[in-house]
This record gives structure tokens, sequence and C-alpha cells, in this order.
């Protein structure tokens, strides 16, 4: 099929574009915007995507609860997020276009099949009157958009006739159709789709011919009709010089994790328990056993992590992957490794909350729960991954810190860095981090019976004087046989101890022991073009994209402002405290009511100030680019347009420079 | 979903695959006996197991540094500390998810699960059945007083209905489990149960625990002196044991009592205790059931579990109920791992399929 464009069609540059697919739950959304995406990374664009899809399998068809969507932000240079509000809306059904029109801006394109427009689907909707009925009528609710009503069923219906499937089976292949109809506009490449479909449907050639002729027939739909006179050209981004994939953030720790097990020679064990939307960390880990890793899906969560602690017991690199209510339960087992010191990674990607709140949704608001979701003094080391690929290095450092300082890690991701992808450098072997078990292999404690001072017995808690992390002895090493378990265990010798002194020394070691991993961390990377900004903008995790978006937006109007965007939250890197005074004033954006800002007013006496969404979606730039407009004003008592930063016409864009 | 037909191991010991002891002097139960000073209250039951294991180990034949025993919350819990192997007293009811984490990640290792009433039945209740499905391998000893010790004295999961406690000040109102009947329930492959103040029966059934590949539970009768003292009298008595326990060896007649009492099959299914001999309502020798611990069904054993008294202690089964082979859940998963190995090894060492693994198969390049 013919990449160029016919000769009548003008085409126009665009320096990005989002699209945003939406249609019924089983109508294959997330695949299509899942192909659009990976025929854009193809072409070399940068680009974000953020799926959105309802907790129910199969919601009841047609109805509000059952819109399922993908948006795709695809640009020619650097981006941040997967964008504020979509330029193309493709709409499968009415209740798809009810539940996404509000999100489009004036002169949004909506494309949308007309099939299911019925009085019933209509009504399921919500919809009193058929607005495509309406269209350029006086009271056309549409009237704000370019709207192109497609029987896009009925085509697709049309075109697979031959192979000879239900009208049913026939009818699921207009997602292919729409994909073909895109492609075309965009001018993305067809052949990675129909590699894809020819693998996917290996098994059921009319099914595999169908998607593909459906494909066809949306593309050559495209070329061949009048409706649409304009095709869109986006150009590849220039990135920094390597070599690219596109990445979900649920793949990529996953990758991080098996990349963490041969860096270490440690073999990977992870005990988990199925939940949303931390599962495809499973599904991926399940796949590398050609590493030495082994999956252990358990009856329960606290199973999950009882297994993975046992393994890391015996010597592998324990991990346990799950969801905010997962960690819930496994607070218990966690205090367990904090207190017999056992290397453990828990991996939190949270969800919206409390209770089963939000399963797919994105939230931050397990922050707290991290830090001191266990009984007792209970301190250990958090780490956020900030884009869907860092999820990749996120891990590796949960891997690095939890085996170097013996010590359990959460790593924080988060819905939208799970299921979200982007670009992704793809590191080589020997640029990640080095990772010594280090495991103890003699005797390290001079006992009654030694006649020269040369140690004859092992102390499980004599610590490492830097890093005061204890000796990792695994089941098989003669000499070493030793006790661990809950109770509180005497300083050095590790026996059960209920000394009072001895309680007070060891909290307050296993305390000090979490605050010297700040010893290992590098000095933050504060971004500050002009130099002379008195606004700092501080986050964490998945609100890197956002709140860089919002700082870009904020320059290019012309304000000065810093980000500092931590990825270790616990302990904090030494250097934050010094940065947060450098700034009059601080702000602290999340998706939760204020926890970071919390640890940050407690820890550093600094009026940082939260601004807070938990509605289960990133945050826009623009509302984050009012907010620090807002902030700048007030700090350098200056007049700031608040109305062009928050995306009315003419706001500035979310790049830094234009290339 | 699809299934697919899963390789079947060949018949191994539970012990096969952990390094055997070479040293010049032979083992003895000091070699295993840790400096800690054990503090159970005076009289427990909990002695004669931990000396009774103490000197069962060196029979094992296995280095002691292979050896772990991982415990949970209770009385019986604090066993790890008073041996001289690799232990970990961990949290309450999950020392089976810790112990199928170490049996899984380590074939050399020889994993050993203490735990009580409470601890395996009622928090643990989950793990256990989970544990006895999967057939991981490991030896799990349920000390079972009928009683919580170490809160001192609550009813448990084993209590007799009617029980006056302290949380039961009118008498419990709940149903107890049957251990074995459980475990029977739950797929397990090696169910037995023995008595703590018999040291030889113990000893005996340990080493038919340990040489089972897959999950042995070992119920012992273990008597709390303090909170539920004389609840096993009926099997421990020297004058009512012979009429209380009914000895189960496998290949031979059920028969107890001096030969006086047999187990025979009723028109139902079930199993009954019969007097044996020619009189009216007597049965004959040869109509009395030979236990067969190997039946693949468990029925029999189900039904032989069922005799055993939900209230006060009078009669019980003891010895080995069912002890057959199943592949186990480590070994399956190891192979998986160790075959993935294998058939990936032509495309590279770790570090190569690593590389190729990131890059995936759509790249691009900025120059």
């Amino acid at each position: 099929m013919s990449q160029q464009a016919p000769a009548d069609r003008t085409v126009q540059q665009l320096d990005r574009v989002i699209i945003r697919f939406a249609g019924d739950s089983g109508d294959g959304m997330q695949l299509t915007g899942d192909r659009f995406t990976s025929e854009s990374a193809a072409l070399g664009n940068d680009l974000m995507t953020l799926p959105n899809y309802p907790a129910e399998i199969r919601a009841p068809q047609g109805t509000l609860p059952g819109v399922s969507s993908f948006q795709v932000h695809v640009a020619d240079h650097d981006i941040l997020t997967a964008g504020d509000a979509p330029d193309v809306l493709v709409a499968m059904n009415p209740a798809a276009l009810r539940a996404n029109v509000a999100d489009l801006p004036r002169g949004a394109t909506v494309i949308v099949d007309t099939h299911d427009f019925t009085t019933r689907n209509l009504s399921k909707a919500g919809y009193d009157a058929d607005p495509l009925a309406l269209l350029s009528e006086p009271g056309d609710p549409l009237a704000a958009y370019t709207v192109h009503p497609v029987d896009l069923t009925g085509m697709t219906v049309a075109a697979v006739k031959e192979f000879g499937l239900t009208r049913k089976d026939a009818a699921r292949a207009k997602n292919m159709f729409a994909l073909g109809l895109l492609s075309w506009m965009y001018g993305r490449s067809t052949a990675g789709t129909e590699e894809f479909l020819r693998r996917k449907f290996a098994k059921a050639p009319a099914v595999r011919d169908a998607n593909l002729a459906a494909f066809a027939a949306g593309w050559a739909f495209g070329e061949t009709t009048e409706t649409f006179a304009v095709r869109y050209e986006v150009k590849p981004a220039a990135l920094p010089p390597a070599t690219y994939r596109n990445i979900s953030g649920n793949t990529a720790l996953a990758y991080g994790l098996v990349a963490a097990g041969v860096r270490s020679g440690l073999p990977v064990f992870l005990g988990s328990y199925p939940i949303t939307p931390a599962s495809d960390v499973l599904h991926e880990l399940s796949k590398h056993k050609a590493f030495g890793v082994t999956t252990f899906q358990a009856e329960d969560e606290i199973a999950g992590i009882g297994a993975a602690y046992g393994a890391a017991y015996a010597g592998s690199l324990g991990v346990t992957t799950t969801s905010g209510p997962g960690v819930a339960l496994k607070s218990e087992a966690i205090g367990l490794a904090v207190m017999t010191e056992i290397p453990l990674i828990v991996i939190d990607v949270q969800r919206g909350g409390p209770s089963t709140g939000l399963p797919t949704k994105t939230e931050q608001a397990d922050l707290l729960q991290a830090m001191y979701g266990r009984n007792g003094e209970a301190p250990l080391p958090i780490v956020a991954p900030r884009s869907p690929g860092d999820c990749f290095h996120a891990a590796l450092e949960a891997a690095r810190i939890a085996v170097t300082h013996r010590t359990p890690v959460m790593l924080l991701s988060d819905g939208y860095l799970a299921n979200g992808s982007e670009p992704w450098a793809v590191p080589s072997y020997d640029d990640l981090p080095a990772i010594d078990p280090g495991f103890a292999d003699a005797p390290n404690h001079a006992g009654a019976d030694s006649e020269d001072g040369a140690p004859t017995e092992f102390w499980p808690y004599l610590r490492n004087p830097e890093t005061l992390a204890r000796p990792w002895a695994v089941p098989g090493t003669p000499g070493l046989e030793h006790r661990i378990g809950g109770l509180e265990k005497g300083d050095g010798h590790g026996n059960i101890s209920y000394d009072p002194a001895n309680h007070d020394l060891m909290v307050r070691t296993r305390q000090a022991k979490v605050d010297r991993v700040a010893d290992s961390l590098p000095p933050l990377e504060v971004d500050d073009p002009s130099g002379a900004a008195k606004v700092l903008v501080i986050g964490w995790g998945s609100t890197y994209g956002p709140i860089g978006a919002g700082c870009r937006r904020g320059r290019r109007a012309g304000h000065r402002v810093a980000q500092v965007h931590l990825r270790h939250l616990n302990p904090f890197p030494h250097d934050l405290g010094d940065i947060l005074r450098r700034y009059d004033r601080v702000l602290v954006p999340e998706m939760n009511l204020g926890q970071l800002s919390t640890l940050l007013r407690a820890r550093y006496l600094v009026d940082a100030r939260p601004h807070t969404q938990v509605t289960g979606m990133p945050f826009k730039a623009a509302d984050l680019a009012y907010a620090i407009g807002e902030l700048v004003a007030e700090a350098e008592g200056v007049d700031v347009d608040l109305a062009a930063l928050t995306g009315a016409a003419g706001a500035p864009a979310d790049h830094e420079e234009v290339h | 979903m699809t299934t697919t037909d899963l390789p079947v191991p060949g018949l191994r010991s539970g012990t096969e695959s952990v390094p055997a002891y070479t040293g010049d002097t032979a083992q003895t139960g000091k070699d295993f006996t840790s400096d800690q000073e054990v503090r159970w209250c005076p009289g427990c039951g909990d002695y004669a197991v931990l000396k009774a294991v103490q000197g069962f180990l060196p029979d094992l034949g296995l280095r002691r540094e292979n050896i772990v025993f991982v415990s949970g919350i209770g009385c019986s819990s604090r066993f790890p500390y008073y041996l001289d192997t690799y232990g970990i007293h961990s949290i309450h009811g999950r020392a089976p998810t810790i112990a199928t984490g170490i049996a899984t990640a380590r074939e050399d290792l020889s994993v050993w699960v203490v735990t009580g009433d409470g601890d395996a039945l009622s928090i643990g209740g989950n793990h256990l059945i989970h544990t006895l499905r999967r057939n991981v391998n490991m030896t799990i000893l349920l000390f079972n007083n009928r009683i919580y010790g170490l809160t001192k004295g609550q009813y448990s999961p084993t209590s007799e209905a009617g029980k006056i406690t302290k949380s039961t000040p009118l008498g419990s109102v709940d149903h107890p489990f049957n251990p074995v009947s459980l475990a029977l329930g739950a797929e397990a492959t090696f169910v037995a149960r023995t008595i703590d103040s018999d040291r030889k029966h113990l000893t005996s059934v340990l080493a038919a625990a340990a040489a089972h590949r897959g999950t042995a539970l070992v119920e012992i009768y273990q008597n709390c002196p303090i909170f539920n003292d004389h609840a096993f009298d009926a099997v421990k008595d020297r004058d009512t044991k012979d009429e209380a326990i009914i000895g189960l060896v496998n290949g031979e007649p059920i028969t107890f009592a001096d030969g006086r009492l047999g187990l025979v099959r009723t028109a139902t299914g079930a199993v009954e205790v019969a007097e044996i001999g020619a009189g009216d309502g007597q049965v004959d020798a040869a109509d009395v059931l030979v236990h067969d611990a190997h039946a693949e069904d468990p029925s029999t054993a189900f039904a032989i579990s069922r005799l055993t008294d939900s209230g006060g202690l009078h009669r019980a089964p003891v010895g080995i109920f069912r002890q057959v082979q199943r592949p186990t859940y480590d070994d399956q998963a190891r192979a998986q791992v160790a075959t993935a190995r294998e058939a990936a090894a032509p495309q590279g060492d770790d570090v190569e399929r690593l590389t190729a693994l990131l890059h995936g198969s759509d790249t691009w390049t900025v120059d």
C-alpha cells in the first residue's frame, strides 16, 4: 500500500497531534491505539500514550460506563505528556462520542462511526436527539468541531464479505478500518500492523484476512473519498542520539527486574497475586524463565511476599508486585523483612484508592503508606520512576539498594506509567549499575574458643560500618547457621533480646541504615534554565511529564521557574533541603491530597505548597502552568497572564524549543 | 484456556537433592542443638518433640547447613531458635509461604515448617491448604495442643465445641477442624498423626515424612500442661491408650486393643470400629480393613480420619494415613526454568539475550 499521498491532497505539516480512539470496551480501542503508537514509533516520532478503560471487562454494550479509550500524543519534538486535550477524536458509537466530546478543544476533528446511531443506542448513551442529525443545523451540539460521520461498521462488513464471517465477527474488524483510515490520514507506515495481524491471527485465517482487508479498506477509503481534504505529516523527532524502542511502564519494569537479575548474578524470584494494574509485570516476567526467572502466582498477596521473602532469604533476588490494596495485606511481611534485614523488592503500581477504589485509574496516594504503613518504626527506602521507560531504571535502582543495603525497598509506580508508553533509549548492558550480592561466606566474630582473635563464629547482626548493612548468609553456607525472626534481635549476635537499651539501639540503627542509603545517591538535578527562578516545582513519580510540560509552558510565556523531580522518596537526597531553601516558593503537584508536601514540610520546615488532584487521571499541563503562573506572580510581584497559560488561543506549546 | 501435559519426573526422595553429610565424625543430637536456652513451660510437650527432632536429624545424614526450619507464631514456633541449623521464626500463619519460596528457589535444602493449631489452621489456614495442594517439597510439623498457649488460653480451631476458655466463658460454639481430614481434603500427598510422648513412633513418622518428596503434613498431639492439660490423656495413659489409639500400619489389618477391635467398612462406605470375633454383632478378622496408605483415592483415608473424636479425645487413628507420589510444585517450576534456559542457550549468554530482549523487534536509531 502506498505511503505517498495522492497529488490532489494537501499535506499539512504538524509539529504534533493528539488523537483519542474511543469505543465500547469490546471494540478493541486499546489495540487500535497501541498499533497507531507502534506505527508512529517506527516513524521516529516522540510519543506518549494514555490508555483509559473501565474496571469492568465488558460493561453493558453501548453505555457510558463501557467506554474505553486510548489517547496518543505524537510529535516531531521531545514531549512529556499524552496531551491535555485531543485534536482528533475517533468515536465508535454514541456513548464514546458523548463520553469524550467535552474534552475536545474548539476546532477539533471528530470521526464518528454512524452505524450505531440508532434510537436505542442513542438513548443508552443518554442522547435525547441524534447529534449527527443536527449537524450544521441550528442548535448543532457539535458546531465547534469538524465532524466526519462515516459508516465505519457498514463499510467494514462490506469489505470483509468474501471471508464468510458472521456479521458480528465481520463488524468486529471495524477498529482496523478506523486504524487504516487514521494511518492514511497521518501517513503512518502500515507494514508493522499488517505483520502484527498476520501473527496475531495466524491460527484463524478468516479473521486474519478480514482484519487485513478492513485495515486496507480504511486506508483506501481515506485515499478515495473526498471527505478528507487534507493529510497530515508529523516528522520524526530530534531525540538525543540513541537506539529507541517504544515501551510501556509495566514492560520496562519487568525488563528492569530481569536486567537486575542478570547484572547481580542472582536468580529472580517473583511471588505475586494478580491485581490491576500490576498483573502485566507478572505476565511479562513469566515469559522470561530463560533468564532464570521464577514466577510464583500465590494464593494471596501475603503468600506472594512470603514466598519472595523466603526465596530472598535463600539467595534469590526476591520481588513481589502489587497495587495499594495488596501492599496493605503485605505490610506485616514487609515489617518482617525490615526486622530481619532481608533484601526484597516490593513493587506498588498505584491505583485510585482507598479500598478497591478506582482499579484502572491512576493515583499516587500510597506514598505515606509506603513510608509509614507498618507497625513499629519500620523504615524502608522508597524509589519512584518518572516515566514509562524510567520504570526500567527504577527497578534496577530498587534492586541495587535492596541488595547493597540488605533491606526491603518499595518501588512506587502508578497506573499511568504502567499502561502508558513512550520511546525509550535502549540502554547498553555496561551502563547498568553494578549490583554485588556479597554473600557472607565465613565466620565474622571471634568466639570464646578463638585462640588468636580470628573469627570462629557467625554473628548475623554484625554490620558493615559504612552502610550498616548486615551480612546476607544464605542456607547451604557451612559454619554460618543462624536463626533470624520477627522478635527483636540483640545487636551483633542476633539472639532474641528484650533488653530496653538494645531495642532503642536497634530501632535507631535500622533507621540509620536506611538514612545512609542517601550517601550513595547522586546530587539532584535542578532544571532552572534562567538560573534566577524564585519558584521551584517539585514532584515525584508520574507527574514528571505534566510538571515538565507545565514548566515549559511557563517559560515560553517568559516566566522563570525551576523543576526538580525526586527518584528517591526515602531517604531524601542530601542536597534536597538546600535546594528547597534556595527558592522563595515551592510548589508540590501530586495526585493525592499532599503527601510529599507533608513529608517536605515535616522534614525541612519549608512552606511547600501542595497542588493536588485525585481524578484518577494525570495532571493537565495547562492546569500546572496556571498554578505555576500564579506562584510566579506572587513570588516576583509581576502580572502573569494566566489565561494565556491555560490552553486558550495561542497557548504556549509544551516544548522548550521548536525544532 | 488450554492446558498442556506436564512432564512427570520419576519417583524421588524428599532429600535426594540435599548434600549428604560426609564428615569424619558421626553427627549427634548435640550438633543440632543451638546455644539458646529453651524457654517452654515445664512439662510442655514441645520439649519431647524438640528432643526427638534433635535426635532424629543426625539420622537424616544431611549437611547441617542445608537444613532450614521455618516457623510462624505461637509456643511451638520458637522451635527454630533451639536448632543449630538455618532458621526463621517468621510471622503468624505465614511459614508455609516462606518455606515455599525457599524450597522452590533451592532444591538443595531440606525445608521444615514448625507450626501449631492456631498458626496453621486459623490465621494460616489458607496457606496450609494451598501448600498441600501444590505439593511443595517440605515437611510440616503441626503441633496440635487444641488451645492458644502463647496468648494464654483462648480456644483454637481444634478445640472441642463447648470448651470453656478465657474467651468463651459460656463454652465455645465453634465447630473444630480435624487437621487430618482437612489435609486430605486439600489434596495432601502425605498425611500422618503422631504423639509427642511416643518418641519411637514420632521418629518413624518424621523419617517417612522427610523421605517423602512433596508436602508432608505431620500432626503431633502435644500436651499443653498450663492451658489444656490432660487433653490427650486417653492416647497417652497406659490404661487407656490401647483402646484409644487406632494404629495405622501400611499393609496391615487395622486392629487395636490387643486385636479385640478393628476397623471395617460400613454399607455406606464409612469406616467404623467393630469387635472382632465370631459372636453376635462381631466381625470376622478377615473383614477387617487392611491399611493402604498408598491408595490413590483418599476416600478410605478420609473415612478413617473421621474416627477421631471431635469433642474430648477418647479415640484417634495414629500413623501415616496417606503417602502417595505426585509431582511437586518446586520440581516442576525448576524444570520449566531449566528447560527454558536450555532452549535459549543457542541464542547466546544471558547478557547477549538481555540485550536482544531490551531492543525488541522494533527499534529506530537517532544519530
